[in-house]
């Protein structure tokens, strides 16, 4: 009877679906997908990040329909946007506060990943894929704030592209070719335009890259141990997808705070002066996610074994962020979550504070007690994970683990599978 | 017991003054505190004053418009500060701007369209500088947002004309400012008591003047701020609710699971 057959929509889903599985996929990695059923509200950040990303390339390309990358136009083109564009102001405050918000919400689930052995085996690549993409976002974003062509636009462009200067032998010869002439110019913001464009879309394809590797082991959980039945799991959806979108929901009152209320707050002054190379401002300082790494490179004031000390400061700098790939055979303890691990859980709100106060000598002049304090951080930095990560396996004794997560957080710890109603099938 | 407690307080006295010795050295350059003004824009339902405003644009135009342009603004704009259609046509042709070429090739003069752009006092900055002893007075379409402290940090420098305190040196051709950083300034004071003569009556002091023409520029460095607020505010109402739902929903999935 007419009644009993498949509606028309089902029927052309089921006809796709013979012939390009989509929506199966869908159904089994978004719908069904197995996540542990203890998840704590620091697992909201994944989802978060992801959201962001599509927030910065969707205002992104909006702000490209009006931007002009010519050193003589773009910081008019932007105040064009600010000014005379429909909603312009709202669009381009949004990506410039999203990449802030961007970053923190990154640097908090690194830092979840860190508490909970999140990069412990078997998920060393999943890890991995996301220092990845952390670096492509720090590129990202540094081309993106010399878009504006602002004075902390060309003096950032200057002094980080000036880097690679260190590099003995052929270092002035790489500035060169990046900047596309002698000084930072007009082919130095077309290029960095162009890239600042490109990457974004390489961060996607990385970042299906990382969920295509979490989906294979599944998240990793407060507790730190694997699911072992289906009384430790519960279905994506409904839990996560409602907890997700509630989470969702408090970081955009967050977000919208910054774009509407204090839209400037996070940025510079001096980014409002047009780019000026004959005047260098007083303090040269990037953006509040960057301010460590900035910390570090300047804190290297001194040469080792003839090495100059700009080389150490630069290899010092970029070698914190490649130091977290190797985290995961860094860490010789077989427990993940910091939970179970008594002297580790310490060490590493210890760390969190380390990168605070480096962010701090990052802000400030370096003079007195910043150099001092630069240069102990960023000693514990490479202390915490060249030598405290790989000896805590060796001397703590971890407190004994749960039998299972069901055992752990049911009531009674019956570890009773959960209804069938729950589950779909 | 007592003479540890008084060496003590002694010791920290002594600290003190050498450090109030070193503060009193280091003054000399560094610049005090910005005093913090009410402004009309300030805080979340923050709107700009539009009587203030309009001051605001005629200290500007009378005043400042003599060295500094406003590169950003347009004749178009000034609607925002409730003057009519008619009113912004008369007053941009009251200026002078160059368009063209003609079919002769040759560019001309005709007055302002409310189309066009503020013209500014000097045709390129090196006519400026070269007007004003080397020194380029800078866009003020722009300053509001392109200085710490913002709005403070403006009222404070047309207010910090004081005399030179002894011993400072004031190169020649620059006058102190109280909160310039370094303190030589290439402005004169460029505000007196009385130097416009306001249509509404309120009486025009230098600190009056000088509240009025920071408002105005706020506005011409961020003229969306109030549609920006208005918005804001409906944004924040829709999510709180949107944050009570999702969390009334989360609780009742998850009711099942606890």
């Amino acid at each position: 009877m007419a009644d009993q057959r498949p509606g028309a929509g089902t029927r052309i889903i089921r006809w796709i679906d013979h012939r390009l599985p989509f929506f199966a996929m869908m159904n089994h990695e978004l719908y069904e997908y197995p996540t542990p059923r203890n998840l704590n509200y620091w697992w909201n950040f994944g989802s978060l990040a992801g959201f962001m990303l599509l927030v910065m390339i969707v205002t992104g390309i909006f702000l490209a329909m009006q931007y002009t990358p010519s050193a003589s136009l773009a910081f008019d083109s932007v105040e064009r946007i600010m000014r005379d564009v429909n909603y312009g102001w709202l669009i381009r405050y949004a990506h410039a506060n999203g990449a802030s918000m961007f970053f923190a919400i990154v640097y908090i689930h690194i830092f979840r990943g860190l508490y909970y052995g999140s990069y412990k085996a078997p998920r060393e690549l999943l890890w991995i894929l996301g220092v990845i993409i952390l670096v492509l976002m720090i590129a990202t974003a540094f081309m993106g704030y010399v878009l504006p062509w602002g004075q902390m636009s060309y003096w950032a462009a200057t002094v980080i592209t000036s880097l690679f200067s260190a590099i003995p032998v052929i270092g002035q010869s790489i500035v060169t070719f990046l900047w596309g002439g002698f000084t930072v110019g007009d082919p130095t913001l077309h290029r960095f335009y162009a890239l600042h464009y490109l990457l974004p879309f390489i961060i996607l394809a990385v970042v299906l890259l990382h969920l295509i590797a979490l989906h294979r082991f599944g998240s990793n959980n407060p507790l730190g141990i694997d699911m072992k039945g289906q009384q430790d799991s519960i279905p994506f959806h409904p839990y996560y997808t409602i907890k997700d979108l509630f989470g969702l929901t408090v970081f955009l009152l967050i977000y919208a705070f910054f774009v509407f209320y204090a839209p400037n707050f996070l940025g510079n002054p001096d980014n409002y002066i047009p780019a000026n190379p004959m005047q260098t401002p007083n303090h040269i300082v990037p953006e509040w996610y960057l301010l460590p790494y900035y910390a570090i490179l300047r804190s290297i004031t001194f040469s080792i074994f003839g090495i100059p000390a700009k080389l150490l400061g630069v290899l010092a700098s970029f070698g914190s962020l490649f130091l977290l790939l190797i985290v995961p055979w860094l860490d010789s303890s077989p427990v993940r979550s910091s939970r179970f691990r008594p002297i580790y859980k310490w060490v590493f709100w210890l760390l969190v504070i380390d990168v605070l106060a480096l962010g701090w000598v990052g802000a400030n002049p370096p003079q007195g007690i910043v150099v001092t304090v630069g240069q102990i951080a960023t000693f514990y930095y490479y202390l915490h994970f060249l030598i405290l990560l790989p000896l805590l396996g060796k001397i703590e004794r971890p407190h004994p683990l749960p039998a299972s997560i069901a055992a752990a957080v049911l009531p009674g710890g019956s570890g009773m599978a959960a209804p069938a109603s729950l589950r779909k099938s | 017991m007592g003479r540890k407690l008084a060496f003590g307080w002694l010791a920290a006295a002594a600290a003190a003054l050498s450090l109030t010795v070193a503060a009193s050295a280091a003054r000399a350059q560094e610049t005090p505190p910005l005093p913090h003004q009410q402004w009309s824009f300030d805080g979340v339902f923050g709107t700009y004053d539009i009587a203030a405003l309009q001051r605001g644009f005629q200290v500007y135009k009378q005043i400042c418009s003599a060295c500094h342009p406003v590169k950003h603004l347009f004749f178009r704009d000034l609607a925002a500060l409730d003057y009519t259609p008619d009113q912004i046509k008369a007053l941009a042709a009251s200026y002078k701007c160059t368009a063209g070429p003609n079919d002769q090739g040759q560019m001309y003069e005709r007055p302002c369209l409310p189309s066009d752009p503020i013209p500014g006092p000097f045709p390129n900055d090196e006519a400026a500088k070269a007007a004003n002893g080397g020194a380029l007075p800078p866009d003020l379409s722009m300053v509001v947002k392109a200085r710490e402290g913002g709005p403070d940090y403006v009222f404070a420098i047309l207010n910090g004309f004081v005399p030179a305190p002894a011993g400072f040196h004031v190169v020649q051709g620059k006058y102190y400012n109280e909160y310039f950083p370094g303190h030589n300034i290439s402005m004169p004071p460029p505000l007196s008591d009385g130097a416009v003569t306001f249509a509404d009556g309120t009486k025009a002091t230098v600190p009056q003047m000088a509240h009025d023409v920071v408002t105005f520029l706020s506005w011409a460095a961020e003229p969306n701020l109030d549609t920006r607020h208005r918005i804001g505010a409906r944004v924040f109402l829709f999510l709180i609710v949107g944050v009570g739902i999702f969390y009334a929903a989360k609780r009742k999935i998850w009711a099942a699971v606890h």
